[in-house]
């Protein structure tokens, strides 16, 4: 956006600049994702001041939406979305769309609770609770996505059906199926282990865990920051200056370290420490004893599946071909690409995401039932788009993605403690949907010329 | 139309007073290409030998693009046979063209409008560290060098190109070609987006590339263009060759008979020549 001035960003000034803008051109930072970061927030005060307002003490500061409880559930709920919105990024930016996942995820999701119910337990007659079962159960359910999606790849790259016939059936196929492998009973209750990918109090990592997990992630960041200006100093290429540097370091591990302190911050519920302390014989303190949740599992899927993603986005051959081919499609095919590959591949890819949110929804409700994933596509769609992903082909990121799911769940999650009736809350995403990429399509239309 | 300009004896024969020995860099022999039932390119042999440049002239719908399109992969022909080095090549995709030496610079210039000079000219032979990860500094480093002689104000090395002018877009579509050592280059109207300096640049760099034993095919519609850079002139009309001559054997106006209409210079009459200018 403030690209068009250009004169900065090169710039190898070791003082810091006087205005913002030339701070932020300095610090080389997307300006996109930054304004995303700048509308979460402004969403999460909002909720948090206005649920003060409405709740038993009408005032701004006795709100609930910026307490430990509430992050940890937001962060958990924006997990299946999330994971399933970064593939999403690549099937948009080749100018194609999937409206089949929310299915992919239904039948992958109860097929992998079919394994581990009755499958393996059953008509094998193995047993329940097998050390082995939850890892056989994802690996079929992955492998399933990614037939289902590499089908789908096939009739769209190779037989030149457009992507949302292909997906509009897709989702009314694979739901259909869902029906046929079990009448549509509820299965339950999944494998002990397999629910631990659904993340609760006791599927999450602990305080001592998180915090490591944290420093590593900070460790990673340094590190890399460094490796790459390393790199670029090498080639005499222009780099940000020093104290630019630092202050990005600073950001990231402070905004890490945050993540985690909010999530250790939020302890155990009472009942359940208190059956804890009792199975494990010890006294619990007086006020009950704290344990600290920590990051929940399924969360730490979604940071894995983000940074998986965002390097075969940005660091391989693969996530290059599939920008070149939303960018210019002829010039892809005489470049020499592959496109009917590369397309078919984040087909696959968006089919093995589904399957691994299908494990975490099936798992977090402790069963599957017929409706899993109903509507999901909405969702990922609106969470990619509102993640800066242009339905003209060729522009968005993956992190962009996962922040447009936490934007999405924190819309949703707010509306639910603000007590706002069902309705009203999808006519609030819809319309926020709709002026968002309006927004966004007049400023770059004003930073295209 | 003349029917007896389009005999292959005497085509041949301009061809072989005009061609200098040895065995020719590129051949194209009675190359056909068909769009449904539209004949885009008809029976049409042209050649290209080391350090020339053939100029390929026509007016709109010759065929002229859509002929090279067969040599450059982006569109294999429905007949005849390519010869390079004097062996027949199957070239049927970009990849095989690429791998035999033979690069492009398309009229449209087929770059991939949001992604970076360094992206684009890699694009589809992106170079990779030990891990297999796009090694995008050397990528960026190898396209400073090549576009900073090409092009020496050039500097958003970092910005998708579709942010870039016209002349810039044009540095990183010929730095593409120019980069991975061709011996065959192909420059489809490579002047037509450029404003006069940048012009006067390209016809250096063709000058450069002949003199670096490199072959090329020139297409444009500006005939001084031509006639300033070829060595010899093929000229095509309704896709089908009109004749090839030796630059220095012809005038402009010889030139402009063949491409309106289809007269090889010894049967253009005077009469014809003042209706050229009429």
């Amino acid at each position: 956006m403030t690209e068009a001035t250009g004169t900065v960003p090169e710039s190898t000034r070791e003082q810091p600049p006087r205005s913002p803008r030339g701070l932020l051109q300095a610090l080389n930072l997307d300006t996109r994702l930054l304004g995303m970061v700048g509308a979460l927030a402004v969403i999460w005060i909002g909720f948090q001041i206005l649920s003060g307002l409405t709740g038993p003490k009408h005032d701004i500061f006795s709100g609930t939406f910026l307490t430990p409880v509430n992050l940890y559930n937001l962060a958990q709920q924006s997990v299946s979305v999330g994971i399933m919105a970064t593939g999403m990024v690549l099937i948009i930016v080749s100018r194609n769309i999937d409206l089949s996942i929310g299915s992919i995820l239904g039948l992958t999701g109860y097929t992998m609770a079919m394994v581990q119910v009755i499958w393996i337990p059953k008509s094998l007659g193995l047993g329940f609770d097998q050390p082995y079962t939850w890892i056989i159960a994802l690996a079929i359910g992955i492998a399933l996505g990614a037939a289902i999606g590499a089908f789908q790849g096939f009739l769209i790259a190779y037989g030149k059906v457009p992507a949302f016939i292909v997906t509009l059936g897709g989702l009314l196929v694979w739901r259909g199926l869902v029906f046929e492998e079990q009448q549509g009973q509820t299965i339950s209750p999944l494998d002990k282990t397999f629910q631990l990918l659904g993340g609760s109090p006791t599927a999450s990592l602990g305080d001592v865990a998180s915090w490591i997990l944290g420093i590593l992630a900070c460790a990673g960041i340094i590190y890399t920051l460094i490796a790459t200006r390393r790199k670029r100093r090498k080639y005499g290429f222009p780099v940000r200056p020093t104290w630019a540097l630092g202050v990005l370091m600073a950001l990231g591990c402070l905004a890490i370290l945050g993540f985690v302190w909010i999530m250790n911050s939020y302890a155990w519920p009472p009942g359940l420490a208190t059956q804890y302390a009792h199975d494990h014989g010890i006294t619990a303190p007086p006020g009950g004893l704290q344990i600290a949740t920590g990051i929940a599992f399924p969360v730490i899927i979604l940071i894995a599946v983000t940074l998986v993603m965002t390097y075969i986005t940005t660091r391989r051959r693969f996530g290059r071909y599939v920008f070149a081919i939303g960018g210019n499609p002829d010039a892809a095919e005489l470049g020499g690409i592959n496109v009917r590959r590369t397309i078919m591949l984040t087909f696959v890819l968006i089919g093995i995401l589904a399957a691994i949110s299908g494990a975490v929804q099936s798992a977090r409700l402790q069963a599957a039932v017929t409706s899993l994933g109903t509507q999901a596509e909405l969702d990922v769609i609106a969470a990619a788009v509102i993640g800066g992903t242009s339905f003209s082909g060729g522009i968005g990121t993956i992190p962009g993605a996962v922040l447009g799911a936490v934007v999405m769940q924190s819309l949703r999650s707010g509306m639910l403690l603000l007590r706002v009736d069902s309705p009203i809350q999808d006519i609030v995403v819809g319309v926020v949907l709709v002026s968002a990429i309006a927004f966004d399509t007049y400023v770059r239309g004003r930073s295209a010329r | 139309m003349s029917e007896g300009a389009m005999s292959t004896e005497k085509v041949a024969g301009v061809d072989s007073a005009a061609a200098p020995l040895g065995a020719p860099l590129v051949e194209m022999r009675n190359i056909r290409i068909a769009f449904g039932g539209v004949h885009a390119v008809e029976g049409v042999t042209v050649d290209l030998r080391a350090g020339e440049v053939v100029g390929l002239v026509g007016g709109n719908g010759a065929g002229k693009s859509t002929l090279m399109r067969a040599l450059s992969g982006a569109h294999p022909p429905d007949g005849g046979e390519i010869l390079i080095d004097g062996q027949v090549a199957s070239i049927t995709n970009p990849r095989d063209a690429k791998a035999l030496g033979i690069e492009t610079i398309y009229q449209t210039l087929a770059l991939a409008d949001n992604i970076d000079a360094a992206g684009n000219m890699f694009l589809g032979r992106e170079l990779k560290t030990r891990t297999g990860s796009l090694d995008d500094d050397a990528m960026e480093s190898a396209t400073r060098k090549v576009i900073g002689r090409l092009n020496p104000r050039f500097k958003a090395f970092k910005r998708p190109v579709m942010s870039l002018s016209g002349g810039q877009r044009q540095s990183v579509a010929i730095a593409r070609a120019v980069h991975f050592n061709a011996r065959i280059l192909i420059m489809d109207e490579p002047t037509a987006a450029l404003g006069p300096a940048e012009t006067a640049q390209v016809r250096t760099l063709v000058k450069q590339l002949k003199d670096d034993g490199i072959g090329i095919f020139l297409i444009s519609h500006d005939i001084h263009d031509v006639f300033d850079l070829s060595d010899r002139i093929s000229v095509m009309l309704h896709g089908k060759l009109v004749g090839t001559v030796r630059k220095a054997d012809v005038t402009t106006d010889e030139v402009l008979a063949m491409i309106i209409m289809g007269k090889l210079p010894s049967e253009v009459s005077e009469k014809d020549l003042a209706e050229l200018h009429r």
